[in-house]
């Protein structure tokens, strides 16, 4: 396994955890609800080629909530200017979930450092009709029905009775940031269907087949979105396909990172 | 002792609870017969307007999406009665400000109430129990400092009277407030707020709000009002007086003992019939961490869905008895608790009928109240801490978080 360092950045008086692993091109991790992402075989993978940097948003992994954060647009800007002080360029920008949501917030404000971006199973915008739900409501839906729709095969879902109640605590705590991240309008941004035009660098949908909390039609009018984009769906996979399948992952992401052209 | 009655206006008229996952958030209003509902309305302001005339005060409460209380607007029940009681005190326990978007509306509402009923009202602000978030669609997290940043908002509203004022706030924006009508009280109806802590009840005891706690028992009830009182002497460098905190159980009051338990197992319909989801038992930002592991750990509700009459009665949630026992009862936690001003009755609940509950509250008015006057009319704040401190700690098996995080 890469190891894997942890520093410190100091960013809008905030503390920011910054996750590392891996040499190469960098490549900016944004982890979803389920919190943070480099502790995964993926990474590891991945790790072979890229410099993976992962912040962990304030309020996961048991880091506090900003007392000026509201939601996601503060998250927005505390990563414009952690980018500005990593002083990144050519970085590819993966994000899953409500990560893949704010990858696409930050493209459309600039991808001045930005070479190319991933979406995998993203939220953030809105693609069906007023009644309809285009998002899972995570925070009015039992843990186990939560299970068997992000997972294609749910018995790869973690065994949360087997936590300790440190664990439990950082669960908790996940949940708390995520809703302060999403709870209204859930999960998107209403605005931001009119803004995604501005993404101009290559960028690559994933999407795990399986994928019910967020489905995969939800992927392709999303896809649909940004001039150009295009989707890769793996078989197999629900809501994490980095987590289900990392091999048919891996090889997506790298061979998108390697095409020189527009895919 | 003032004694408010207060029902929570429930439809108990429901399937099996095996035939359905939750009473809140999500059961279908299919099971909901609106004649049915007309009646029961028509029943609980009648019983509210029977309290009065038997000398006792008038709560309501307001909760959403739920068949435990079909009252998702509290104040429309209260301006009813403004009108047609003429001499109750008319207690909202309460408004839940952190939910609502638009506290100046609350504002008004309430003065319209306070003038209507020329001066009646106790108003009371709440921060809501956790399973508001869906019906309200407002995140629980931080609802403590927007409950309290409404309610700075509210209190302005009702007390500036060379407006319009602007308020540019951390979470409510209003930039031409000048309220009409005003508070007919001056300079503005007394204030209740819903306290489930210690730490709470600091900010209800630094105001001089009277703080009230629901099902607190004899497991909570001491620390929390001994956190209001240590609070309310450093702020304002004197003992807080008794009518500054209140005690709400579950009450019922019979010529026999038979006959009362009867009457109480009836009103156990209100712990018994809180069949929920941990999921919304557990909103996001809602619990403390350590209580929100609880409900990951398989708990459902802070609320016991199996109690026992006995059990609950042991524990200071219910007082049932001939009168003479129900007083005995309410003496013995008023003075465990180092005493309250009010008693918060739930004197009706579930299947309960108006005769069964009016038979109650005459015997209550009659037998007990009086009894609670001399008691409090004897209050003696030192006589009381002595009591207090003869008087150890009772042992009760701990029950998870039940109460504590009720209505924090």
């Amino acid at each position: 396994m890469t190891s894997c360092t942890t520093t410190v950045q100091r960013l809008q008086g905030i503390d920011l955890r910054v996750s590392r692993k891996g040499r190469g091109q960098s490549m900016l991790v944004l982890h979803g609800g389920g919190g943070p992402l480099l502790g995964y075989p993926f990474a590891d993978r991945l790790g072979e080629r890229f410099e993976l940097i992962e912040p962990i948003h304030p309020g996961f992994a048991g880091t506090p909530i900003p007392d000026h954060f509201d939601g996601l647009e503060d998250l927005v800007y505390l990563y414009l200017d952690l980018m500005d002080a990593l002083e990144l360029e050519q970085t590819i920008v993966l994000g899953n979930s409500l990560g893949g949501w704010l990858a696409a917030e930050i493209a459309v404000r600039t991808t001045a450092r930005i070479a190319k971006l991933i979406l995998v199973d993203a939220v953030g915008v809105k693609v069906g009709g007023r009644e309809e739900r285009d998002i899972v409501d995570v925070f009015a839906t039992s843990q186990r029905e939560l299970d068997r729709l992000m997972w294609h095969d749910p018995a790869l879902a973690p065994d949360t009775s087997k936590f300790t109640d440190e664990q439990l605590k950082v669960v908790a705590g996940n949940r708390v940031a995520l809703s302060l991240y999403g709870w209204d309008p859930y999960l998107h941004n209403p605005k931001l269907c009119h803004r995604l035009h501005r993404i101009k660098v290559p960028t690559l949908f994933i999407w795990g087949a399986s994928d019910r909390l967020v489905t995969p039609a939800y992927g392709r009018s999303y896809c649909g979105m940004i001039p150009g984009a295009r989707m890769t769906v793996v078989e197999r996979a629900g809501h994490l396909p980095h987590v289900e399948q990392p091999d048919a992952f891996v090889a997506t992401v790298v061979s998108f990172a390697e095409c020189r052209r527009r895919p | 002792m003032k004694t408010w009655f207060f029902t929570e206006d429930a439809y108990p008229y429901l399937p099996d609870p095996a035939e359905y996952e939750s009473i809140r958030v999500n059961l279908p209003n299919r099971h909901y017969d609106p004649v049915k509902g007309a009646d029961l309305y028509h029943m609980y302001l009648d019983m509210w307007l029977a309290a009065e005339s038997h000398g006792l005060e008038i709560m309501v409460n307001e909760h959403h999406q739920t068949a435990t209380c079909v009252v998702p607007a509290a104040p429309l029940l209260l301006a009813i009665l403004a009108r047609q009681s003429k001499t109750a005190r008319l207690l909202i326990l309460g408004n839940p400000i952190a939910n609502r978007n638009q506290p100046v509306r609350v504002a008004e509402e309430m003065a319209m109430i306070d003038v209507i009923s020329r001066g009646r009202l106790e108003c009371g602000f709440v921060r809501s129990v956790p399973w508001e978030a869906s019906a309200a669609n407002v995140t629980a997290f931080r609802g403590a400092n927007r409950m309290w940043e409404a309610h700075d908002l509210i209190l302005k509203a009702w007390t500036t009277r060379d407006g319009p004022f602007n308020f540019e706030g951390r979470y409510y924006h209003h930039r031409q407030v000048n309220i009409w009508p005003r508070p007919f009280q001056q300079p503005h109806p007394p204030i209740w707020v819903t306290i489930g802590s210690a730490i709470s009840a600091v900010p209800v005891a630094e105001r001089d709000y009277v703080g009230a706690v629901f099902l607190a028992g004899y497991m909570n009830v001491r620390k929390i009002f001994d956190g209001y009182r240590a609070a309310y002497l450093k702020r304002h460098g004197r003992p807080a007086h008794p009518d500054r905190l209140a005690y709400a159980a579950l009450v019922y009051v019979a010529e026999t003992e038979a006959k009362a338990r009867e009457g109480a197992e009836k009103n156990l319909w209100y712990m018994r019939s809180n069949k929920v989801t941990p999921h919304h038992s557990n909103p996001p930002g809602y619990h403390a961490p350590d209580v929100a592991v609880n409900f990951m750990k398989g708990a459902d509700s802070v609320v016991p869905r199996n109690p026992s009459l006995q059990d609950q009665m042991a524990r200071g949630n219910v007082f049932a008895g001939t009168p003479d026992q129900v007083y005995e009862q309410i003496k013995t936690l008023y003075e465990y608790a180092g005493g309250f001003g009010h008693l918060i009755m739930m004197g009706q609940a579930g299947f309960l009928t108006m005769g069964e509950t009016l038979r109650s509250m005459e015997l209550y008015a009659r037998e007990v109240v009086p009894r609670l006057k001399e008691l409090i009319a004897r209050h003696d704040h030192n006589h009381m801490q002595e009591l207090r401190t003869a008087t150890p700690d009772r042992q009760l098996t701990e029950l998870g978080s039940f109460g504590l995080e009720f209505t924090r």
